[in-house]
């Protein structure tokens, strides 16, 4: 595990976006091998977007071939409600990029057949060869997508009745009304997200000056796999508990994003607020690496380059 | 996903770098056309798997709804209350050169005339859609002869009459037909008024108090039967008392019928009203406001005499009187010359200025869910404007049907 701490919100929304950045153009997605992209919804992810889109404004970034597949949506919201994870990705992502609709994939949690829609789903990621980067958050209670605790860390897409917390912390977005807000989503699995293609695990340290400790690990398993990389964005003091859980406990699955200790590429990128739980030992041994994370997003690549 | 695709292969146009004007305010979002139509790109992106076959930079432009003229008598030497042979090349003239004022749609304004004049007019007036041929035609104004001869204005008054002996039947033979009339401007004092307005609307016609004497009870009895506009508030109608208001009390009057609103036309072309009289009225009832021109036939031209139905007037700048006297007659403003006008007046807001020209009157004439916005579904009539409102191109049915060019033209 790689954990990156920034200062601010703004800052860990620019480094995620940096990286993402990065790592879709040393990929050099062309016709016919595209770079694909798992991609959140929420609070959290918004700072980033909005630097992608500033990249790709500037034209220093094209999501031509960039093939996305988001984590979940809601059942049974329309799916032009303005709160339906399809109105988020629309308005919040993909109006102000170039990507092709064709390959822009988000549950449809209007299906006739719910459980179909998830296996198609899982088929479209198998089918487009899995997923090169899974971008992600966590919910205050440790979940991944709608993974709620209490979740098989092996499951897979399913049809996901949502926890009374997560029923509550949503409630803002419709009016503060319980009765308007949706009960069920479909949601990616744990094991979707598991699946890993090659197993690389970095610490990120922030060098302490005398001692550079930098473990890499490397382990090629050669499982035919479907994630290959795992960024969890994690900003906030609200996040905090769940961040601890998530990295300083067991694997649990009671606190789902804690599978990920399990994977072997994952980045966490989070905030100074989001560490509020972290023992200190933890916090500084990671920013003492912190040379060494941000050789991932400097130099920034550019399209233009090419 | 979904897989009910549309089956429309029709170019898709992508205006972007704007700022147009939906839900009430000025928003950063891209206008999507297709097939003359504002189209709606989250469902073209998820539902169809579409995208922009064209795009095309606005350069940060305001994008407006069409602005629409439901008062004009003329321009450019044309005159709507002239019956000439070649009446429709007349409409034609007046409705491509509006254009370049911002007008996408118009209702062209026939002053009180004899009945053979109408005769033979109204059935040259075509209700049609507008396009590079010039602004559509929404259907005729009918600006008398049913007003009252005390406030004639510029009305000649030997063709004012009454509708005391038939009411509508009366109406009715005057005109010859309504097959295109679309508002009746009448003065509600007349006896059996009631009548005629209560017909008038049963055949969704607008109807129009105005060129009147009536009292602030009999315009809200007009109001009871079916009227919702007022003609050029202030003009040819008794003035603001505070005991009795007139006219101009329907802006606050507390008797008209739920789910109604009425609704006022104003010439903001600085002449007709005082600008406080403009801010009065505006701040009284903004949702009401209707900007018009009520521009004659010397609209357009030079200085100098021109008809105006049966009378001559004299156009002197921006004023124009019956020759030789003092009593103004119509104007020769432009519509966007008003809008500007109007947001200087008030110091309202750019959405404001723009949806007194293009919302309200779209509501005034019920025609709100294809004309007088930017929604989804609604035809593609819009205008770009600079940040102070001067056009600089205008679109019908999403075509390009003006431009200004370098020199300003």
């Amino acid at each position: 595990m790689r954990l990156v701490i920034l200062e601010d919100y703004d800052q860990a929304s620019e480094w995620a976006a940096k990286y993402i950045c990065n790592r879709i153009i040393q990929f050099k997605p062309t016709q016919g091998r595209y770079f694909t992209l798992g991609l959140p919804t929420g609070n959290t992810p918004l700072g980033c977007y909005k630097k992608l889109i500033e990249y790709h404004k500037n034209g220093d970034l094209s999501f031509k071939y960039v093939k996305t597949f988001n984590m979940d949506e809601y059942v049974g919201l329309p799916r032009n409600h303005p709160e339906s994870y399809h109105s988020y990705m629309w308005n919040n992502f993909f109006k102000h990029i170039d990507i092709d609709p064709n390959n822009a994939h988000i549950l449809d949690g209007n299906a006739p057949d719910l459980q179909v829609e998830c296996d198609a789903f899982e088929k479209k990621i198998e089918e487009a060869g899995g997923i090169d980067l899974f971008v992600g958050g966590i919910g205050p209670d440790g979940h991944i997508a709608f993974n709620e605790p209490g979740s098989s860390l092996s499951s897979r897409t399913r049809l996901k009745t949502l926890a009374m917390d997560t029923i509550l912390a949503n409630a803002k977005y419709f009016d503060g009304d319980l009765s308007k807000v949706p009960t069920m989503a479909l949601t990616v699995g744990v094991g979707t997200v598991m699946d890993a293609r090659e197993v690389r695990t970095y610490l990120v340290l922030v060098a302490c000056m005398f001692s550079r400790l930098v473990c890499v690990v490397i382990g090629i398993e050669g499982k035919k796999t479907s994630v290959l990389q795992v960024m969890i964005l994690i900003t906030g003091a609200h996040k905090a508990f769940a961040l601890y859980k998530a990295i300083e406990e067991g694997v649990n699955h009671m606190w789902t994003v804690s599978a990920f200790q399990q994977h072997p590429r994952t980045i966490f990128v989070c905030d100074e607020d989001a560490t509020l739980e972290l023992r200190v030992k933890t916090v500084k041994y990671f920013k003492g690496l912190m040379h060494v994370h941000n050789k991932l997003v400097d130099p920034l690549y550019s399209m233009k380059e090419n | 996903m979904p897989s009910n695709k549309s089956v429309s292969d029709a170019p898709i146009a992508q205006f972007t770098n704007c700022r147009l004007l939906r839900g009430r305010r000025l928003q950063r979002e891209d206008l999507w056309v297709r097939e003359g139509k504002i189209l709606n790109p989250e469902k073209l992106f998820f539902d169809e798997k579409g995208s922009a076959d064209v795009q095309l930079d606005c350069k940060g432009c305001i994008l407006a709804p069409g602005f629409i003229d439901v008062q004009i008598n003329g321009g450019f030497g044309v005159d709507f209350s002239l019956a000439t042979d070649d009446f429709r090349s007349g409409i034609d003239l007046v409705g491509r050169k509006i254009l370049s004022h911002g007008v996408t749609s118009f209702c062209p304004t026939l002053v009180t005339s004899p009945p053979s004049v109408y005769h033979q007019i109204l059935p040259q007036i075509d209700v049609r859609n507008g396009g590079a041929h010039g602004a559509g035609v929404l259907g005729a104004h009918m600006e008398g002869p049913f007003i009252s001869k005390e406030k004639k204005g510029a009305h000649p008054e030997h063709c004012i009459r009454t509708f005391e002996e038939n009411a509508f039947q009366d109406l009715l033979a005057t005109y010859g037909s309504l097959d295109c009339v679309r508002i009746v401007t009448l003065a509600p004092e007349i006896k059996r008024s009631s009548e005629v307005i209560r017909e008038l609307t049963k055949r969704g016609i607008c109807v129009s108090l105005g060129h009147s004497v009536a009292n602030l009870s009999q315009a809200e009895e007009a109001v009871q039967h079916g009227a919702t506009f007022i003609t050029h508030l202030f003009n040819a109608m008794l003035p603001f008392h505070h005991r009795d208001p007139g006219i101009v009390g329907l802006l606050t009057s507390d008797k008209i019928p739920a789910g109604r609103r009425v609704f006022y036309g104003m010439i903001s072309d600085g002449i007709h009203t005082n600008p406080a009289a403009l801010r009065i009225a505006h701040r009284a009832h903004p949702k009401g406001m209707v900007l018009v021109t009520d521009a004659i036939a010397g609209m357009g031209l030079a200085p100098g005499r021109h008809t105006l139905g049966q009378q001559v007037v004299e156009i002197d700048g921006l004023n124009t009187y019956i020759a030789g006297t003092k009593t103004l007659s119509g104007s020769v403003a432009t519509m966007d010359t008003c809008v500007r006008h109007f947001l200087e007046a008030t110091g309202c807001s750019v959405e404001t200025a723009l949806e007194a020209a293009s919302l309200h009157p779209a509501q005034l004439l019920g025609i709100e869910d294809r004309k007088g916005t930017l929604n989804y579904d609604s035809d593609a009539d819009f205008l770009m404007l600079d940040d102070s409102l001067h056009v600089q191109a205008t679109y019908i049915a999403g075509e390009e049907v003006w431009r200004r060019d370098a020199l300003g033209m």
